[in-house]
């Protein structure tokens, strides 16, 4: 099997202060990877630069393209990297109202994607933006009404099914469940494990949320002031840390 | 003449003027920006289609003016007498006598020539306007072709009202490469777009200007199973009959008496001197105004 | 089928000024096709530890663990999890689910995982579920809301799924009554008959002596314990 996305010597610095230095992982189709660490710690920011929102100062992120080529996304042209941005790839913001548009309806949200790409039939357009809407279980006569009018956690299943929708094969989520309440927070780690499994996404989902990455991540990686300090699986990263900063981050959770 | 420059502008402006208007016929549809001048008038009076007038009018033109198709506003009125105050051109009610027509939100019914001229008056050349905030993101849209979010905006009026309800302003890809704004027209006026004469647009208070040469291709934007549609009030006009012409609708008194008029108030004049009377029209008579 | 070489294990506490703990070392063990092996030693010997190495959950300082081809000491990321879905299967003490998901869902993941047609999982699931006594009313809701007893009874019939080649069982009877404790050790009777190499610990030692072909002291591995020191 060949990684989708290969990330060697990614480094991005604010000034002189670093944003992240030197990170290399390989992502497998169908893997998904956590990133965690504190405030600061420089995972939005590596984020950031896979996802083309950033451009970093060393590195290569190559993304397996349709065709099976591997090409570098910081490299390729804007309109190649956009066209990426709609189509193979998708990000899911912290908050709903950074991925969403507040004064177009949910259908007209979900079915913003598929019209960027070309779709031209109302009917199937809003076909599929219903169909999306009942996987993200959001019902269907909630189709017409705007974003403003959706509770938190809607908001955020609104956007997943926004970015989902044009069939992504690697998907970016910052902080996915941020400001949402516990049992919110379950009902979205489920939906997003589900799809997840059907529809066989490889992800990186940045948090701060250990308990978030043990139920979403197959691997961790752990990063402090713009470095990575330690990877691994998730399970043994939590359960067997190695590194000074991991142990002293997994010891800090607070028991229920 | 007058003590002004020819047209109001010095030589120099209009030179950068037809500059940027050479360029946007060059790139039918895409907006040229240009250093838009106060003029002896205020934003959203025109300012735009008057510094293009004016740098496009020679001595040797004639000059039409129209607001929603009328002649006799004041609107109208007052750029076809700034024109003949400050050029010295000929002016005309006359459709088919101009040579350069400055309009505001209409095309005339007649159809225009390869030797005539129309200027748009345009209040937000950026169609992505609404949906966009960011221009530096709308340049960028138009730069990539980027254009889902104009579809986005008729799914919505779709999806709220059962059909797409935009009705003037509607927007238009232009040889297939940019999306348009055509000025708030009646979208019944957009297929008219692909005509004879050159389209000049000018956004003075946005600082844009654009263009269609002659037998440009304009497609007004739509679903397969929405099609466009040129629509009109479903009526004749009652002062001359005319059928096929765009439509104002006049509220005669409190007891909620209306009539429909053509809003090309040359056309409908030249019908009625040609004996077409309308269901509450008279006969033409040459100096009932 | 499990076959672990010179295994050795310390952990670092960096937190409490870096002491350095060996808990494992030189520990061999080779488990066949069909065989089940019960860990045994004290408390504190190392039984869960060298059971979390093998599933990967740990990490080793040295030596191998070979589970069907795969060297888990060396492994990728990826790899493990690929060994887990397919090969192989953990019993823990503990049942670890996303919360609101329906308990036939819960105990039908494995199977739907390595690709099972939803329905026929579905049944499989409801099939065990029977099998273990839980209760049908409740098999549409989340198992978080379970009593411990029905709670580990799920997490057994999660692990008996799919008909994993490699199986790690921590403490499968502990706490069931005389009925469930029987379906339990049918279902290892069973894995070992279709040929599954089974590593297991079990503190009662009537289920032990009845399911295990040999046991392991894993004292003799721990650094400071001598075997039988128990």
């Amino acid at each position: 099997m060949t990684p989708l996305l290969q990330v060697q010597n990614i480094s991005k610095f604010y000034g002189h202060r670093i944003g992240c230095q030197d990170v290399n992982f390989d992502l497998y189709p169908g893997e998904v990877m956590g990133i965690v660490g504190e405030s600061g710690s420089g995972k939005s920011t590596l984020l950031n630069c896979l996802a083309g929102f950033l451009t970093p100062e060393t590195g290569e992120v190559r993304f397996e393209m349709r065709d099976g080529e591997m090409r570098d996304t910081v490299t390729m042209s804007e309109p190649e990297r956009r066209m990426l941005s709609r189509t193979d790839w998708a990000f899911v913001h912290q908050h709903a109202r950074d991925g969403l548009r507040m004064n177009v309806s949910a259908g007209g949200n979900v079915g913003e994607r598929l019209m960027a790409v070309g779709a031209r039939h109302y009917g199937n357009i809003r076909a599929e933006a219903v169909d999306w809407l009942g996987r993200v279980e959001i019902s269907e006569e909630r189709v017409d009404d705007r974003p403003t009018q959706f509770s938190g956690g809607m908001q955020q299943r609104l956007q997943i099914a926004r970015n989902l929708v044009t069939g992504p094969r690697l998907v970016f989520m910052d902080e996915p469940t941020g400001g949402l309440d516990v049992s919110v927070q379950a009902r979205l780690l489920d939906l997003l494990r589900g799809l997840v499994r059907e529809m066989g996404l490889s992800a990186i989902i940045v948090t701060h949320d250990l308990a978030v990455v043990r139920l979403l991540a197959d691997r961790l990686m752990v990063m402090k002031d713009g470095h990575v300090v330690e990877t691994g699986l998730t399970d043994q990263v939590l359960d067997d840390p190695q590194h000074a900063y991991t142990q002293l981050l997994v010891s800090s959770v607070l028991q229920v | 003449m007058s003590d002004y420059n020819f047209a109001y502008l010095d030589e120099q402006t209009k030179r950068m003027i037809r500059r940027a208007i050479l360029k946007g016929l060059a790139i039918p549809g895409y907006q040229v920006p240009f250093a838009s001048r106060e003029m002896p008038m205020p934003y959203g009076w025109g300012t735009g289609g008057v510094q293009v007038s004016a740098a496009t009018l020679t001595p040797d033109d004639t000059f039409k003016v129209i607001d929603q198709g009328a002649d006799d506003t004041t609107n109208a009125v007052s750029i076809r007498k700034f024109f003949e105050k400050t050029a010295g051109v000929a002016t005309t009610e006359e459709t088919s006598a101009a040579s350069v027509i400055q309009t505001r939100h209409r095309i005339p019914e007649d159809e225009l020539r390869e030797d005539q001229i129309l200027v748009y008056q345009v209040p937000i050349p950026e169609p992505l306007r609404f949906l966009e905030p960011s221009e530096v993101e709308t340049r960028k849209m138009h730069s990539l072709e980027e254009y889902g979010l104009m579809h986005v905006k008729l799914y919505e009026d779709i999806a709220k009202h059962g059909a797409i309800a935009t009705s003037y302003a509607y927007p238009v890809k232009v040889e297939g490469r940019y999306v348009m704004d055509p000025s708030p027209i009646p979208k019944f006026d957009n297929p008219k777009m692909e005509m004879a004469g050159i389209q000049l647009f000018g956004a003075g208070r946005e600082q844009r200007i654009y263009a269609l040469p002659p037998y440009c291709q304009v497609v007004s934007l739509d679903f397969d199973d929405f099609p466009f549609e040129a629509s009109k009030a479903d009526h004749a006009c009652d002062m001359c009959g005319a059928t096929d012409s765009y439509l104002d609708e006049v509220i005669m008194d409190d007891a909620g008496n209306r009539m429909f008029v053509c809003s090309d108030t040359d056309y409908c004049a030249s019908r009625r001197k040609a004996g077409h009377v309308g269901a509450q029209g008279t006969p033409f008579e040459e100096d009932a105004a | 089928m499990i076959e672990i070489r010179n295994l050795s294990k310390t952990f670092t506490l960096h937190n409490q000024g870096g002491a350095v703990i060996p808990v494992m070392h030189g520990a061999e063990l080779v488990v066949a096709p069909g065989e089940c092996v019960a860990l045994t030693g004290a408390s504190g010997a190392g039984k869960s530890t060298l059971m979390r190495m093998i599933y990967g959950n740990y990490l080793a300082a040295g030596g191998s663990i070979v589970v069907d081809g795969v060297d888990v000491v060396q492994a990728e990321p990826r790899e493990i999890l690929a060994l887990r879905r397919d090969v192989l299967g953990y019993v823990s003490q503990f049942l670890r689910v996303v919360p609101r998901v329906p308990t036939v869902d819960v105990v039908a993941e494995p199977l739907l995982a390595v690709g099972a047609e939803g329905e026929a999982a579905r049944a499989k699931a409801r099939e065990l579920l029977a099998r273990l006594n839980i209760p049908e009313r409740l098999w549409s809701l989340s198992p978080t809301s379970f009593s411990g007893g029905e709670q580990q009874r799920v997490n057994i019939a999660r692990g008996f799924a799919h008909d994993y080649p490699a199986m790690l069982l921590d403490e499968p009877t502990a706490s069931l009554d005389a009925t469930n404790r029987e379906t339990v050790l049918s279902l290892i009777e069973e894995a070992k008959a279709r040929g599954a190499a089974i590593v297991g610990i079990f503190h009662d030692e009537a289920a032990r002596a009845r399911v295990c072909d040999r046991e392991i002291d894993v004292s003799i591995y721990t650094p400071g314990l001598t075997a039988g020191a128990a």
